[in-house]
């Protein structure tokens, strides 16, 4: 058996693209208006929660301000994400992955499991251990949805079909700040996956990422 | 290879990725990309929320403390003043194009025939937000009293003010201008629309960001394609600086 599904190998490469771009043209966008509000309004300083740096043009997309070319990169990005993050979640239901895998049991949420995870060298056996486990299922569960909740309602054309989403968010202003903020949540899911993927042998577990690589089992 | 040269050869690398990136959204491929995604939010917005699902309207004491002016903040002209000084008495509003009847109404006119109050919130394409109270007849009023003719398909909006130079100008279709919510308002919470919100008449088009909302309204033209308007584009920040002509994303 694989030790990764072809879906989890086109869908991690494909996303990974997509929130390149999205992470810089929304930087861009943030350089336009670089206050955060909460509630539904927000316009005045004195109202702004976080008064946000001007990220510099080597991060942001474009690298020379154009407010309108980064809506278009970050608009077409996020129905990669967006549609990507529907389609994996089939994927790994139908194909067991999430199950298997990813899905926790009542053990995996003790102490002592969490202090074995962490004893353990390296991070490259299947089924994930209890501390990947919680991390994937984080993400899967909680940020990467969020991100599309959040975006989705800062959208005045998607609005009138979902007001309560921008309730339950406490705001059209809320929802660009848990935007913003969840943004930096991922970017360090992606710092720390890349280094415990460096320490763990990045040319095994990266190459399994492209050719699929072979499953083997911790017995865990 | 030294430490030196291998951060000047990472470092050339990535100029050279960044710099091909920055300029890939010139391209007629990415372009094209771009307009496709733009059609499909549209679609998915028009399938879920249908042609009459409303805009989030708010109680009064939700209302900003201000509306923030934006954009141009009045108009240049010596006939602006002179209507700003003496409450729009001779200002005209044409509806024209491919309409039966062109009307030209004065602002008592506007104020007489049937109006909408709503109190709804203003997203900035840059990324605030203000709610105001806005009043004003429906655009749907305005286009069956003009009897607009099966030939329209979009409707194009004049403006007094200009930016870098241009009229301003926007434009939306039919699904928005008949949308109920869709009113030419002339009043901002209870009083005459003031200057800096694009007195004496502005559009307000709520499911859609701020630039759509043509302000210092002087014509309203019923049209069958934006080819020959303005840059062909659909309106000013599409024409100047490739704004999505859809809006409501």
């Amino acid at each position: 058996m694989k030790r990764h599904a072809l879906s989890t190998r086109l869908w991690h490469w494909v996303n990974a693209g997509a929130l390149v771009v999205l992470f810089m043209s929304g930087l861009t966008i943030s350089n336009a208006h670089r206050r955060l509000y909460w509630g539904n309004y927000g316009f005045d300083p004195a109202d702004a929660w976080l008064h946000v740096m001007r990220f510099p043009g080597w991060i942001t997309l474009p690298a020379r301000y154009n407010l309108a070319a980064a809506r278009d990169w970050h608009n077409t990005a996020a129905l990669v994400f967006a549609f990507g993050l529907l389609a994996i979640w089939l994927a790994m239901v139908a194909n067991g992955h999430f199950r298997r895998d990813l899905a926790t049991s009542a053990r995996d949420w003790t102490f002592g499991a969490w202090r074995t995870a962490l004893a353990q060298k390296g991070t490259a056996g299947m089924p994930y251990n209890p501390l990947q486990k919680l991390a994937y299922g984080a993400l899967f569960a909680l940020v990467l949805p969020l991100m599309v909740a959040t975006g989705l309602a800062m959208s005045p054309g998607f609005e009138p079909f979902a007001p309560w989403l921008v309730d339950v968010l406490g705001g059209r202003q809320s929802a660009r700040s848990i935007h913003f903020i969840t943004t930096w949540a991922l970017v360090g899911f992606v710092v720390g996956h890349v280094a415990l993927t460096l320490v763990s042998g990045p040319v095994r577990l990266i190459g399994a990422m492209v050719h699929g690589g072979r499953r083997e089992e911790t017995g865990a | 290879m030294s430490g030196v040269n291998r951060r000047g050869v990472l470092a050339g690398l990535t100029a050279l990725g960044a710099g091909a990136c920055s300029d890939l959204h010139k391209t007629k491929t990415a372009q094209d990309v771009f307009r496709t995604a733009e059609d499909w939010h549209r679609a998915a917005h028009r399938l879920l929320a249908g042609r009459e699902r409303l805009a989030p309207e708010y109680r009064p004491d939700q209302r900003s403390s201000d509306m923030r002016g934006n954009g141009s903040l009045t108009v240049d002209s010596d006939f602006y003043r002179e209507q700003l000084a003496n409450g729009f008495a001779d200002w005209q509003l044409q509806v024209t194009g491919l309409v039966a009847e062109p009307l030209s109404l004065s602002i008592d006119d506007i104020r007489a025939l049937p109006q909408r109050s709503q109190i709804t919130r203003h997203d900035c394409v840059e990324g605030w937000s203000a709610i105001a109270e806005w009043r004003g007849p429906q655009l749907g009023t305005l286009l069956d009293r003009a009897q607009l003719r099966p030939e329209a398909n979009f409707i194009v909006f004049r403006c007094a003010d200009t930016l870098y130079g241009r009229p301003y100008y926007e434009s939306i279709d039919l699904v928005d201008a008949y949308h109920p919510q869709t009113i030419i308002a002339h009043e901002l919470n209870g009083a005459a629309l003031p200057e800096k919100n694009g007195a004496p008449l502005r559009m307000r088009i709520e499911r859609h960001l701020g630039y759509k909302h043509a302000k210092y309204l002087t014509a309203i033209e019923a049209v069958a394609s934006l080819d020959d308007i303005g840059g062909g584009k659909g309106g000013l920040w599409e024409d100047i600086a490739g704004y999505q002509w859809y809006a409501g994303i």
